[in-house]
């Protein structure tokens, strides 16, 4: 049988078997309506309740907090959305970053177009934001800062606690896209001063389809969903009652043990980023290389291209992730690449591995062996590599 | 989302390599746009004897790269003139819409490189509109 060694988390994750079990009875015999007064429809609506205690608890969060919705996107879209509407008439001015998730980027883009000024933050070479430039960024028009806690492509995290403590002093709300970042890190959204904060179950082995917005008790915002009276009266329709399950029992699970967890991927990651940099020469790491996610790993491999490079990767049992323009068929490569100031031509040559509960050493190995080949075998068909060795290695790429 | 044909000939690509002392080199793209095709030519009596390449690109552009070298050799530099990125994209069975380019990418090498071997002999280039389909500004 093909070998298959999955690396690419920061996409998805399965879910586990332990969350699917307590999934499963929700489908059939527990299918009550979570808004009906029979007692199977209690029941459901108690098992809500229980999920939604397991994402506060994690959070450091109120159970009245913690909101379910159909995804991380979803939430993204309703905390700027949400709050950009309801606080208007204090300003209409939002900061942002430019390394966003496009869940984030696009509805700013949309916000502008109906009036809203928004101000994009750059990132320096490893993906941080300045305190001092959000500093200045703000203005008596400022509502809403959105800044993510950790990238989903270079894996850097973000300073949250210092900028939760700027925005409370400064009286502007935070939000932070944390999708990448729960089950990896721990959180508490007191103590960082967070305000609202989105998170999205598949990413920490939950199923597809179900997310949570933590809004903080007072914050003014508007609804995203009208419709019935769910989740108090804030975001309507009937509920996904197995998926919604499934997301406690997963971030419960995920933060169990959340530094042993972390420690043992931090293990594995680091021998693949040495070992990539040892084996493969020009090869370049992108993101902070400590202030990352606990499973990234995001490289430029010089004078090649990412699809091919994964096309030839999946052949020998690999799913991983690029960056590059070619494998999204849109024109530019990767915004995130190209704002921690990767030239294009660069940023061509990306790889993210994101390595997850399954991956073991032998999987590292694995890629380990397998990948300088691969790159040396693209770089053989590259003319930029022979235009490299022709000037004696000193091509301007 | 590729055709067997398309990975057939991007993981067993044909004609990959250099002509040492080549008739006819072509240098098509940029690598700001994630190609480069470069294309070379050994011609005998108008006649295309042997043709390599070099790609820096994705899946499709190294699969039409090979494809194209197929198609021309053996071929009269006429008849290698004519061939479209329309039959690279037949004899590969299909491209994905946005991967069109990228057989263009392979047309512009094959006439970039029978120009420069047109050059080389003393004759006029061939005038050629460049269809830019890759929304990048050549630099
Ligand atoms: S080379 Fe970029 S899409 Fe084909």
């Amino acid at each position: 049988m093909k070998r298959l060694v999955y690396m690419d988390h920061a996409a998805t994750t399965p879910t586990s078997t332990e969350v699917l079990n307590e999934m499963l009875p929700y489908f059939t015999e527990k299918f009550g309506n979570p808004s009906s007064v029979y007692s199977i429809g209690r029941e459901t609506k108690s098992a809500i309740e229980k999920a939604r205690e397991q994402v506060a608890k994690v959070l450091n969060a109120d159970t009245n907090e913690i909101f379910f919705t159909g995804g991380g996107s979803e939430a993204d879209n309703w905390a700027l959305k949400g709050v950009a509407m309801a606080n208007a008439g204090k300003g209409k001015h939002i900061i942002t970053t430019s390394i966003e998730h496009h869940a984030i980027l696009h509805v700013c883009e949309y916000l502008e177009k109906n009036g809203y000024k928004v101000t994009y933050l750059p990132v320096d070479k490893d993906g941080l934001i300045s305190i001092d430039e959000l500093k200045n960024a703000v203005t008596d028009e400022t509502i809403l800062v959105s800044v993510m806690f950790a990238n989903n492509e270079i894996g850097t995290i973000q300073n949250i606690a210092e900028i939760g403590k700027l925005c409370r002093e400064k009286k502007v709300y935070f939000h932070t896209d944390a999708v990448q970042a729960v089950g990896n890190v721990p959180i508490d959204v007191k103590e960082m001063n967070i305000d609202l904060l989105s998170l999205s179950a598949h990413k920490f082995y939950g199923p597809k389809g179900v997310g949570a917005l933590y809004i903080r008790k007072g914050v003014k915002i508007q609804q995203l969903i009208h419709g019935g009276g769910q989740e108090k009266s804030r975001r309507a329709g009937t509920e996904n009652v197995p998926g919604i399950i499934g997301l406690g029992k997963a971030i419960e699970i995920a933060c169990l043990d959340i530094q042993g967890h972390a420690e043992r991927l931090i293990k594995l990651r680091n021998k693949l980023i040495e070992g990539l940099i040892e084996k493969i020469p020009h090869t370049r790491l992108n993101g902070h290389f400590e202030k990352r996610l606990p499973g990234n790993v995001n490289v430029c491999f010089e004078f090649i291209e990412g699809e091919s490079l994964l096309l030839l990767l999946d052949e020998m049992g690999i799913c991983a992730s690029s960056g590059s323009a070619c494998s999204s068929g849109s024109l530019d490569p990767s915004h995130v690449l190209l704002a921690i100031g990767l030239s294009h031509e660069i940023a061509h040559g990306s790889l993210r591995l994101s390595l997850g509960e399954a991956t073991t050493d032998e999987d590292i190995d694995y890629i380990l062996d397998v990948l300088p080949k691969i790159v040396e075998r693209l770089r053989n068909m590259s003319p930029l590599y022979e235009e490299y060795l022709k000037k004696g290695g000193a091509v301007n790429v | 989302m590729y055709s067997d044909k398309v990975m057939d000939h991007f993981m067993n690509p044909r004609n990959v390599g250099e002509i040492e002392n080549a008739d006819g080199v072509g240098t098509v793209g940029n690598a700001k746009c994630g190609d480069i095709m470069k294309i070379y030519l050994k011609v005998e009596d108008d006649v295309i004897k042997d043709a390599k390449f070099k790609t820096f690109g994705c899946g499709a552009a190294v699969a039409s790269s090979s494809m194209a070298t197929e198609l021309i050799i053996g071929k009269t530099l006429d008849d290698a003139w004519n061939i479209s990125n329309k039959a690279v994209i037949e004899a590969l069975e299909g491209l994905p819409p946005v991967k069109v380019h990228c057989s263009v990418l392979a047309e512009d090498a094959i006439h970039e490189a029978i120009n420069d071997y047109r050059v080389k002999k003393g004759l006029e280039p061939i005038h050629v509109e460049h269809k830019d389909l890759h929304g990048c500004e050549e630099e």
